[in-house]
């Protein structure tokens, strides 16, 4: 791999707390403060936390579906860099073809008053693929290779299962052959029995078309099945980014053991003493000063409190933002 | 498993008769719990779940309506069915919320959002026990000191959508357990919230059950939380339960296809990175489109045509407290 | 983890799905709805009863026998006729004579009818002349008696009032300026409400901001004396249509705003829900997202919210007429009529001044099971 295929940093979002009769600003809520990540072309990144740490704020600005506060983020198309943040209007349609995103849950994501034909085609359409047999060809390629029988093309998306569904929502993000899928827990709200099989597509379609992935998840078993490096986010922030492999068998942030620990196994022998934290995830409105998750931390120090911890290289590629990163000995699952 | 169990679910069938169709919602459920062990009930989303949770407590939802089948409760030496009572007679509401008591799956719907939760937690206690309001009061904080919140004196006069998805968990729990039930049943008490809030819970809920000698009936669809909690496991599909064993058989010699499937499919921390699954074919069918014979065959492996599409298999006996239903091992 | 053997042989498909249950998967949202709205019954025969009503808007003239403007002292009051279907066996509806005289006493008019006089009732009898639906000029009406004979052969389905005009006539006509004061009212409504919840809940910010704000001082207004302030304030010298046209912009004044509300409640919720974020990403233009994602969502639910708007619409009008604030005489509308029924000597004495109240109930109840109806079956995919 040369170039990554897209780099973010510093990305914060700040949405406004409004109140009152003329809706004043009242405050901020952080939802993502401060950034940083590159994504190689054909990896898969995955971008774990729990639930209000900032994730799916992320993943929607870096396809600017919500304006970021601040921040680059930039993207390698032809060779070139594209800073995403300062497009146009016409420019950005115009690098939507590149950059595609699938969602969360399949019954709120399909226009239900659209056949598969135009929920599929439309990007086509839009993209100026203006001939119907031809979208009608490609529409029907696109739903066999997502594992949907093409003659369900005329149909509604309330003929179909949430497993079904996700496909199609798999299909219309891939109509235009995106170099870069952002996907926000894809399989999140699937039957445990369909999860699997929406993996597996993704794995196989990541291999066939040369995808790169931002797999944004809360399940660490499911993050591991798929991603080359994880991010690990808390209260708006990375706080430990690295392979796979070292994430879970190394970690070196103290609050990505502890997800970790968490993880209930599906072993009843491997049933043992869990690090267990105390306390509720922090309000992004009004985050603890310091390292964000120093009232959690079972190690921390008093520095904890007053300083904010920055990134650093633990180890190539492996970064953590913690101030006794260096000291701990933390264990990981393997 | 103890020779009287503290709640025997015989062949429980629970339907809704609507406009578009009959949904078999329940078909057909035995299982047992016995006097202080964790019953985790298992299966994906529609099986069934939460409405054998609610034909036990007669509260199923109309047009819902118990059509077959015995809900034995022993209550002292004697055994009650449940599913004879009349759903809002005395004695029905003597057991619901004091000797029974549940933990519901919605987290917003489970309080009312209008009341202190500390109140409703008194009308808990008022309504089953002969305590003052002062005494009740005294109890609440209590319960709320024993479940982990923090500063309850406090918390007590708080809404419910003034506490954390953890916190009013655990105040759920307290009310539920505020009248010593001996029957927790607890319908995904953990699916809302983040894992290292759930280990919270989890752990929670193994002590109150050390302390108080309840039995819990689990119900949740992940099975990491089951091999954590259990002491049996029923595995429920499409309505019907195809597997009851103690947790560890379920786990390290599971028999029915269904069972053995999904253990299969299931993403696992330690696996190899980027390790691909081996997934159940097809998705669970459309409840008002039931398959014929066994519900599971069209998606089994090990179907045998001519057998599991003409008829159902009964759930029999296949080891020590093993139990499954599948013409495999007929 | 006991050693489990990787499956053999692929799952086999599924058996092939029955047939109705095809039908409901390539079934559009105006089907699902259609499905849905069927089985509301009150709702369908509700809306049987609406179609009538605006049948007879178009056919006022054609149902009614009677010039509703032309009085005769003769006939004042006259209590309604009963009508004889069979003459012997034979299918041959006719009414009574009667005859009018005097009271010696009280004075007043009571009318007798006289047996031995059969007038028959007439289909598409001649009658005033009239344009039908305003096009085709014509003189046949549905019923009538023959005309040209005496005065006391005449026909009077619902009786007459004080000035001796046909009232069953009349409320043909009332209907009609009633009914379309509130079909125009809503209109105006839906195209204000429409219009700017559109611009609020699109556009957002201060233009968000000052439509709210502007709603909110209007809807603070109480409704009954702004009305009554309005409508006395218009000029007595004001033609019928401008009078008219005046009634309907004030029973819509306060209607957009609810309108606008729903429009601009939907327009927020639908900006973020997932399948229009979905439509920008893919690369749609603002129109397409708008018009082709966000419109057809809500639509139905306009639809709905404007039907449920109508009856008060009507029963503005209605009570500022009745009032006599709003529609005056020689104008006819349901208000008007009733506005003879104001006096409760006059009531009890002729009872059948009150039957206009009939079609208001009616009407009113119509519209909102309709209303209700629609709106259930607004959202077919509600889960
Ligand atoms: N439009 C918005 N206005 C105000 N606050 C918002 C908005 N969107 C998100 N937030 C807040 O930002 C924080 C981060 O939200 P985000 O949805 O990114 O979290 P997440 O990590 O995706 O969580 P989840 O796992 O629940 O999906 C949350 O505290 C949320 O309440
Ligand atoms: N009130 C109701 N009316 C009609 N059908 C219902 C009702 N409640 C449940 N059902 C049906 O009963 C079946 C079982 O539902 P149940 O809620 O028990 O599933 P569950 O196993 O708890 O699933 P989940 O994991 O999603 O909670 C479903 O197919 C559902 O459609
Ligand atoms: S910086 Fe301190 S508080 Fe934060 S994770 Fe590291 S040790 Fe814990
Ligand atoms: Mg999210
Ligand atoms: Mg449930």
């Amino acid at each position: 791999m040369t170039a990554p295929l897209l780099t973010v940093s510093g990305l914060r979002k700040h949405f406004p707390i409004r109140k009152g009769f003329l809706k004043r600003t009242v405050g901020h809520v952080r939802a993502v403060d401060g950034v940083d990540f590159h994504i190689d072309e054909g990896e898969t990144l995955g971008l774990v936390g729990e639930s209000g740490c900032g994730k799916t704020t992320t993943a929607r600005c870096l396809l600017r579906a919500i304006e970021p506060t601040a921040g680059t983020i930039t993207m390698r198309v032809n060779g070139g860099d594209v800073n995403i943040g300062a497009l146009g209007r016409s420019e950005l349609r115009a690098l939507r073809r590149q950059m595609q995103m699938i969602f969360q849950d399949p019954f709120t994501s399909l226009n239900p008053r659209m056949t598969l034909l135009d929920l599929v085609g439309e990007p086509l359409l839009v993209h100026g693929m203006k001939s119907r047999r031809e979208r009608e060809d490609r529409v029907a390629d696109l739903l066999r290779r997502v594992g949907l029988r093409p003659e369900y093309m005329r149909r509604f998306p309330h003929a179909f299962s949430g497993g079904e569904r996700q496909r199609i929502g798999i299909a219309r993000a891939l109509a235009l052959h995106p170099r870069l899928v952002v996907a926000d827990e894809p399989v999140s709200a699937l039957d445990v029995s369909v999860q699997a099989q929406i993996l597996n597509l993704l794995l196989d379609l990541q291999a066939d078309f040369g995808l790169t992935y931002l797999f944004v998840a809360h399940d660490l078993s499911v993050v591991r099945h798929i991603s080359n490096r994880v991010a690990v986010m808390y209260v708006g922030r990375i706080v430990e980014l690295g392979g796979t492999d070292r994430i879970f068998s190394a970690p070196k942030h103290p609050y990505t053991a502890a997800l970790l620990a968490a993880v209930p196994e599906p072993d009843p022998r491997a049933r043992g003493k869990r690090i267990m934290l105390q306390g509720d995830v922090a309000n992004p409105a009004k985050p603890p000063s310091g390292c964000h998750f120093h009232p959690r931390c079972p190690h921390a120090i008093d520095r904890c409190r007053t300083e904010v911890p920055v990134q650093q290289p633990i180890a190539p590629g492996h970064v953590v933002a913690c101030h006794r990163a260096q000291e701990l000995k933390l264990p990981g699952v393997d | 498993m103890a020779a009287e169990p503290l709640l025997s679910v015989r062949n429980l069938k629970t339907y809704f008769a609507q406009d578009e169709g009959l949904v078999k919602a329940v078909d057909g459920v035995s299982f047992d719990v016995a006097p202080g062990s964790t019953m985790a009930i298992v299966g994906e989303s529609g099986c069934g779940k939460s409405v054998t949770a609610r034909s036990i407590l007669r509260i199923v939802d109309r047009p819902g309506r118990i059509v077959e089948g015995e809900i034995l409760f022993r209550r002292g030496e004697a055994a009650t069915d449940l599913a004879t009572l009349d759903a809002n007679g005395a004695e029905m509401r003597a057991i619901r919320g004091a000797e029974i008591a549940l933990i519901f799956q919605e987290p917003m719907s489970s309080f009312s959002p209008v009341h202190s939760v500390g109140n409703q937690i008194d009308e808990a206690i008022l309504l089953h026990q002969a305590v003052s309001r002062r005494g009740a009061r005294d109890k609440t904080i209590e319960m709320l000191r024993r479940v982990g919140v923090p500063s309850p004196e406090e918390r007590v006069d708080q809404l419910s959508n003034q506490l954390s998805g953890g916190l009013r968990q655990r105040a759920m729990i307290a009310m539920a357990l505020s009248c010593q039930p001996t029957l927790l049943i607890a319908d995904e008490p953990t699916t809302a919230l983040d894992v290292t809030t759930q280990t919270q819970i989890l752990e929670l809920m193994r002590q109150l059950q050390k302390e108080d000698g309840m039995a819990i009936m689990l119900i949740t669809h992940d099975l990491g939380v089951v091999a954590e909690m259990a002491t049996d496991v029923a595995v429920m599909y499409l309505g019907r339960v195809v597997e009851q064993a103690p947790v560890d058989a379920i786990f390290h010699d599971p028999k029915h296809p269904y069972t053995r499937a999904l253990l299969r499919s299931i993403p696992r921390i330690r696996s190899r990175t980027r390790e691909r699954l081996t997934p159940i074919a097809g998705s669970v069918p459309h409840p008002f489109d039931r398959p014929h014979g066994c519900s599971f065959h069209p998606r089994c492996t090990d179907f045998i045509a001519g057998r599991c599409d003409a008829s159902a298999p009964e759930l029999g006996p296949a080891g020590p407290g093993h139990a499954v239903s599948c013409f495999l091992y007929e | 983890m006991a050693v489990l053997a990787p499956p053999t042989t692929p799952a086999h498909e599924p058996a092939p799905l029955a047939l109705p249950e095809q039908r409901i998967f390539v079934a559009s949202q105006w089907q699902l709805m259609w499905w849905r709205f069927r089985k509301h019954r009150l709702a369908m025969v509700s809306s049987v009863i609406v179609i009538g009503f605006y049948l007879v808007v178009l056919g006022a003239d054609f149902l009614a026998y009677a010039d509703p403007d032309r009085s005769e002292a003769q006939r004042s009051l006259m209590p309604p006729q009963r009508v004889y279907f069979f003459d012997g066996w034979r299918f041959a509806p006719y009414v009574h004579g009667f005859k009018g005289a005097r009271d010696p006493n009280t004075f007043k008019r009571v009318y007798v009818a006289d047996p031995t006089q059969k007038v028959p009732v007439r289909f598409f009898a001649e009658g005033f002349e009239y344009r039908f639906l305003g096009l085709i000029p014509t003189t046949r009406h549905l019923i009538g008696v023959d005309r040209g004979r005496d005065a006391s052969t005449t026909i009077f389905l619902l009786g007459t009032d004080l000035q001796g005009r046909d009232l069953w006539s009349r409320l043909m006509y009332g209907t009609r300026i009633s009914l379309t004061i509130g079909l125009l009212g809503v209109t105006m409504s839906l195209v204000l409400g429409v219009v700017l919840g559109g611009l609020s809940g699109f556009y957002g910010g201060i233009t968000d901001t000052i439509i709210q704000r502007t709603i909110e001082i209007l809807r603070s207004i109480p409704t009954i004396p702004l009305w009554m302030g309005l409508a006395a304030a218009l000029p007595r010298e004001w033609t019928i249509l401008q009078v008219y046209f005046a009634i309907t912009i004030i029973i819509s004044l306060l209607g957009w705003t609810e309108l606008a509300r729903v429009v601009r409640g939907r327009f927020l919720a639908m900006r973020e829900e997932d399948f229009v974020v979905s439509a920008r990403l893919v690369g749609c233009s603002q129109l397409r997202t708008i018009f082709v994602h966000m419109v057809p969502s809500f639509m139905s639910h306009i639809i709905a919210a404007t039907t449920l708007a109508l009856p008060a619409m009507i029963i503005s009008e209605t009570a500022l007429s009745f009032l006599g604030l709003g529609l005056r005489p020689p104008a006819i509308s349901w208000g008007v009529l009733l506005q003879q029924a104001q006096n409760v000597q006059t009531v009890a004495i002729s009872p059948w001044l009150m039957l206009p109240a009939v079609p208001v109930i009616i009407a009113v109840m119509a519209f909102n099971f309709l209303g209700d109806g629609l709106r259930d079956a607004a959202d077919p995919y509600g889960r």
